[in-house]
Protein backbone atom coordinates (compact mmCIF):
# COMPACT_ATOMS: atom_id res chain seq x y z
CA UNK A 1 0.00 0.00 0.00
CA UNK A 2 1.46 3.33 -1.02
CA UNK A 3 1.60 6.27 1.36
CA UNK A 4 -1.35 8.67 1.46
CA UNK A 5 -1.42 11.97 3.32
CA UNK A 6 -4.21 14.41 4.15
CA UNK A 7 -3.59 17.84 5.65
CA UNK A 8 -5.87 19.60 8.12
CA UNK A 9 -5.33 22.52 10.50
CA UNK A 10 -6.50 22.70 14.11
CA UNK A 11 -5.57 25.32 16.68
CA UNK A 12 -2.76 26.65 14.53
CA UNK A 13 -1.22 23.19 14.16
CA UNK A 14 -0.93 21.58 10.74
CA UNK A 15 -1.81 17.90 11.09
CA UNK A 16 -0.96 15.42 8.37
CA UNK A 17 -2.89 12.15 8.60
CA UNK A 18 -0.74 9.54 6.91
CA UNK A 19 -1.80 6.04 5.96
CA UNK A 20 0.18 3.22 4.36
CA UNK A 21 3.86 2.33 4.52
CA UNK A 22 6.82 4.72 4.65
CA UNK A 23 9.45 2.83 2.71
CA UNK A 24 12.23 3.33 0.18
CA UNK A 25 10.98 4.85 -3.07
CA UNK A 26 7.76 6.73 -3.78
CA UNK A 27 6.53 6.78 -0.16
CA UNK A 28 9.73 8.34 1.20
CA UNK A 29 9.70 10.84 -1.67
CA UNK A 30 6.06 11.70 -0.90
CA UNK A 31 6.90 12.41 2.76
CA UNK A 32 9.87 14.56 1.69
CA UNK A 33 7.68 16.52 -0.74
CA UNK A 34 4.99 17.07 1.90
CA UNK A 35 7.46 18.45 4.42
CA UNK A 36 9.13 20.64 1.80
CA UNK A 37 5.73 22.14 0.87
CA UNK A 38 4.79 22.74 4.51
CA UNK A 39 8.12 24.44 5.17
CA UNK A 40 7.74 26.55 2.03
CA UNK A 41 4.23 27.66 3.05
CA UNK A 42 5.51 28.80 6.44
CA UNK A 43 3.95 26.19 8.73
CA UNK A 44 5.88 26.07 12.01
CA UNK A 45 3.78 23.60 14.02
CA UNK A 46 3.55 20.26 12.28
CA UNK A 47 2.04 17.08 13.69
CA UNK A 48 2.40 13.84 11.75
CA UNK A 49 -0.42 11.46 12.62
CA UNK A 50 0.94 7.94 11.99
CA UNK A 51 -2.07 6.03 13.36
CA UNK A 52 -2.55 4.26 10.03
CA UNK A 53 1.13 3.71 9.27
CA UNK A 54 1.99 0.16 10.23
CA UNK A 55 5.35 -0.18 8.52
CA UNK A 56 8.45 1.98 8.22
CA UNK A 57 11.79 0.73 6.89
CA UNK A 58 15.24 2.27 7.35
CA UNK A 59 14.67 4.64 4.42
CA UNK A 60 11.40 5.78 5.99
CA UNK A 61 13.10 6.31 9.34
CA UNK A 62 15.74 8.39 7.56
CA UNK A 63 13.03 10.46 5.90
CA UNK A 64 11.32 11.13 9.25
CA UNK A 65 14.66 12.23 10.72
CA UNK A 66 15.22 14.45 7.69
CA UNK A 67 11.73 15.94 8.15
CA UNK A 68 12.43 16.63 11.83
CA UNK A 69 15.74 18.36 11.02
CA UNK A 70 14.40 20.44 8.12
CA UNK A 71 11.39 21.72 10.12
CA UNK A 72 13.67 22.67 13.01
CA UNK A 73 16.09 24.39 10.64
CA UNK A 74 13.14 26.41 9.32
CA UNK A 75 12.37 27.47 12.91
CA UNK A 76 9.45 25.14 13.45
CA UNK A 77 8.53 22.07 15.47
CA UNK A 78 7.59 18.61 14.22
CA UNK A 79 5.96 16.01 16.43
CA UNK A 80 4.62 12.50 15.93
CA UNK A 81 1.16 11.32 16.94
CA UNK A 82 -0.48 7.92 17.48
CA UNK A 83 2.28 5.46 16.65
CA UNK A 84 1.32 1.86 15.94
CA UNK A 85 3.07 -0.74 18.08
CA UNK A 86 5.50 -1.72 15.35
CA UNK A 87 6.48 1.87 14.59
CA UNK A 88 6.69 2.58 18.31
CA UNK A 89 9.02 -0.42 18.78
CA UNK A 90 11.14 0.71 15.83
CA UNK A 91 11.64 4.18 17.30
CA UNK A 92 12.49 2.60 20.65
CA UNK A 93 15.21 0.27 19.36
CA UNK A 94 16.73 2.97 17.14
CA UNK A 95 16.76 5.41 20.12
CA UNK A 96 14.76 7.93 18.09
CA UNK A 97 12.32 8.24 20.95
CA UNK A 98 15.00 10.46 22.47
CA UNK A 99 14.83 12.70 19.39
CA UNK A 100 11.14 12.89 18.50
CA UNK A 101 8.39 14.29 20.65
CA UNK A 102 5.88 11.44 20.42
CA UNK A 103 2.29 12.13 21.45
CA UNK A 104 -0.57 9.70 21.91
CA UNK A 105 -3.54 12.05 22.16
CA UNK A 106 -4.38 14.68 19.57
CA UNK A 107 -5.76 17.37 21.86
CA UNK A 108 -2.72 17.14 24.15
CA UNK A 109 -0.41 17.11 21.15
CA UNK A 110 -1.95 20.28 19.71
CA UNK A 111 -1.57 22.10 23.02
CA UNK A 112 2.01 20.90 23.52
CA UNK A 113 3.30 23.20 20.77
CA UNK A 114 4.87 26.42 22.01
CA UNK B 1 17.04 -40.25 9.27
CA UNK B 2 17.34 -36.48 9.77
CA UNK B 3 15.31 -34.37 7.32
CA UNK B 4 17.31 -32.83 4.49
CA UNK B 5 17.96 -29.11 4.34
CA UNK B 6 15.95 -27.23 1.73
CA UNK B 7 17.53 -24.52 -0.37
CA UNK B 8 15.89 -21.76 -2.39
CA UNK B 9 18.14 -19.69 -4.63
CA UNK B 10 16.67 -16.61 -6.35
CA UNK B 11 18.39 -14.06 -8.58
CA UNK B 12 16.95 -10.55 -8.43
CA UNK B 13 17.48 -7.55 -10.67
CA UNK B 14 19.07 -4.42 -9.20
CA UNK B 15 15.81 -2.49 -9.25
CA UNK B 16 13.75 -0.98 -6.46
CA UNK B 17 10.93 -3.51 -7.00
CA UNK B 18 13.27 -6.33 -5.95
CA UNK B 19 13.12 -5.04 -2.38
CA UNK B 20 9.37 -5.74 -2.17
CA UNK B 21 9.71 -9.02 -4.09
CA UNK B 22 12.36 -10.36 -1.69
CA UNK B 23 10.39 -9.26 1.37
CA UNK B 24 7.21 -10.87 0.10
CA UNK B 25 9.00 -14.14 -0.75
CA UNK B 26 10.79 -14.49 2.57
CA UNK B 27 7.59 -13.76 4.48
CA UNK B 28 5.81 -16.56 2.63
CA UNK B 29 8.73 -18.93 3.27
CA UNK B 30 8.85 -17.94 6.96
CA UNK B 31 5.11 -18.46 7.33
CA UNK B 32 5.38 -21.91 5.77
CA UNK B 33 8.31 -22.68 8.11
CA UNK B 34 6.01 -22.03 11.08
CA UNK B 35 7.11 -18.61 12.30
CA UNK B 36 4.53 -16.40 14.03
CA UNK B 37 3.15 -13.32 12.25
CA UNK B 38 5.40 -11.08 14.32
CA UNK B 39 8.52 -13.12 13.55
CA UNK B 40 7.57 -13.21 9.85
CA UNK B 41 7.35 -9.41 9.99
CA UNK B 42 10.81 -9.14 11.56
CA UNK B 43 12.39 -11.60 9.12
CA UNK B 44 10.71 -9.78 6.22
CA UNK B 45 12.06 -6.47 7.42
CA UNK B 46 15.59 -7.84 7.92
CA UNK B 47 15.62 -9.26 4.39
CA UNK B 48 14.15 -6.04 3.03
CA UNK B 49 17.03 -4.11 4.63
CA UNK B 50 19.51 -6.62 3.21
CA UNK B 51 18.22 -6.16 -0.32
CA UNK B 52 18.11 -2.36 0.10
CA UNK B 53 21.77 -2.56 1.15
CA UNK B 54 22.65 -4.70 -1.89
CA UNK B 55 20.68 -2.44 -4.27
CA UNK B 56 21.83 0.92 -2.91
CA UNK B 57 25.34 0.39 -1.58
CA UNK B 58 26.55 -2.93 -3.03
CA UNK B 59 25.43 -2.79 -6.64
CA UNK B 60 24.90 0.99 -6.54
CA UNK B 61 21.68 0.61 -8.56
CA UNK B 62 23.65 -0.79 -11.52
CA UNK B 63 21.08 -2.74 -13.56
CA UNK B 64 23.86 -4.93 -14.99
CA UNK B 65 24.49 -6.37 -11.54
CA UNK B 66 22.36 -8.96 -9.77
CA UNK B 67 21.29 -9.65 -6.22
CA UNK B 68 21.04 -13.25 -5.02
CA UNK B 69 18.81 -14.33 -2.19
CA UNK B 70 19.57 -17.81 -0.90
CA UNK B 71 17.40 -19.34 1.79
CA UNK B 72 18.55 -22.54 3.52
CA UNK B 73 16.06 -24.31 5.73
CA UNK B 74 17.84 -26.77 8.02
CA UNK B 75 16.03 -28.76 10.73
CA UNK B 76 16.57 -26.07 13.36
CA UNK B 77 17.52 -22.86 11.55
CA UNK B 78 16.68 -20.70 8.58
CA UNK B 79 19.74 -19.06 7.01
CA UNK B 80 19.30 -16.24 4.50
CA UNK B 81 22.10 -14.95 2.30
CA UNK B 82 21.81 -11.67 0.39
CA UNK B 83 24.70 -11.49 -2.05
CA UNK B 84 25.57 -8.47 -4.19
CA UNK B 85 28.17 -7.82 -6.88
CA UNK B 86 29.72 -4.73 -5.33
CA UNK B 87 33.03 -4.24 -3.59
CA UNK B 88 32.10 -5.68 -0.21
CA UNK B 89 32.57 -3.98 3.15
CA UNK B 90 33.82 -4.55 6.67
CA UNK B 91 31.17 -4.65 9.36
CA UNK B 92 33.53 -2.86 11.74
CA UNK B 93 33.53 0.17 9.45
CA UNK B 94 29.77 0.69 9.76
CA UNK B 95 28.97 3.59 12.09
CA UNK B 96 26.85 2.86 15.17
CA UNK B 97 23.42 4.44 14.48
CA UNK B 98 22.67 4.49 18.22
CA UNK B 99 25.62 6.75 19.03
CA UNK B 100 24.47 10.21 20.07
CA UNK B 101 26.33 11.89 17.20
CA UNK B 102 24.62 9.62 14.64
CA UNK B 103 21.01 9.83 15.79
CA UNK B 104 20.13 12.56 13.29
CA UNK B 105 21.77 10.81 10.36
CA UNK B 106 19.29 10.04 7.61
CA UNK B 107 20.87 6.69 6.68
CA UNK B 108 22.93 3.89 8.19
CA UNK B 109 20.28 1.95 10.16
CA UNK B 110 19.83 -1.05 7.84
CA UNK B 111 22.61 -3.22 9.28
CA UNK B 112 21.44 -2.42 12.79
CA UNK B 113 17.89 -3.54 11.97
CA UNK B 114 19.10 -6.80 10.40
CA UNK B 115 21.05 -7.52 13.59
CA UNK B 116 18.11 -6.58 15.78
CA UNK B 117 15.54 -8.72 13.98
CA UNK B 118 17.58 -11.89 13.40
CA UNK B 119 19.30 -14.23 15.87
CA UNK B 120 22.68 -13.98 14.16
CA UNK B 121 24.10 -11.70 11.51
CA UNK B 122 27.47 -11.52 9.79
CA UNK B 123 29.04 -10.22 6.59
CA UNK B 124 31.38 -12.31 4.48
CA UNK B 125 32.84 -12.00 1.01
CA UNK B 126 30.61 -13.32 -1.75
CA UNK B 127 32.01 -15.58 -4.50
CA UNK B 128 32.50 -12.57 -6.80
CA UNK B 129 33.96 -10.26 -4.17
CA UNK B 130 30.74 -8.50 -3.21
CA UNK B 131 29.13 -8.65 0.20
CA UNK B 132 27.33 -11.76 1.41
CA UNK B 133 25.01 -10.78 4.25
CA UNK B 134 24.26 -13.87 6.31
CA UNK B 135 21.21 -13.82 8.58
CA UNK B 136 20.22 -16.71 10.81
CA UNK B 137 16.92 -17.33 12.57
CA UNK B 138 16.18 -20.29 14.79
CA UNK B 139 13.12 -22.18 13.60
CA UNK B 140 10.17 -22.34 15.99
CA UNK B 141 9.93 -25.51 18.04
CA UNK B 142 6.89 -27.52 16.92
CA UNK B 143 4.17 -27.39 19.54
CA UNK B 144 5.54 -24.25 21.20
CA UNK B 145 3.91 -20.86 20.76
CA UNK B 146 7.09 -18.79 20.73
CA UNK B 147 7.10 -18.57 16.93
CA UNK B 148 10.89 -18.67 16.75
CA UNK B 149 13.71 -16.56 18.08
CA UNK B 150 16.08 -17.10 20.95
CA UNK B 151 14.40 -17.27 24.35
CA UNK B 152 15.28 -14.26 26.44
CA UNK B 153 16.69 -12.32 23.52
CA UNK B 154 15.15 -9.00 22.54
CA UNK B 155 14.61 -9.12 18.81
Amino acid sequence: MSLQGTNRETGGVLIVDFSGRITLGDASAMLRRTIRELNASGHKKILLNLADVDYIDSAGIGELVSAYSSVRTAGGELKLLNLTKRVNDLLQITRLFTVFDVQSEEWTAIHSFK
Amino acid sequence: MAPKAKKIDVTLESVLESVDVAESMIMRISDTAGFSDEECHKIGMAVREGVINAYNYGNRKDRNKKIRMIVELAPDTMVVHIVDQGKGFELEEVADPLAEENLLRTSGRGIFLMRAFMDDFRVQNGPEGGADLVMVKKLPIPGSNNGGGVPGKES
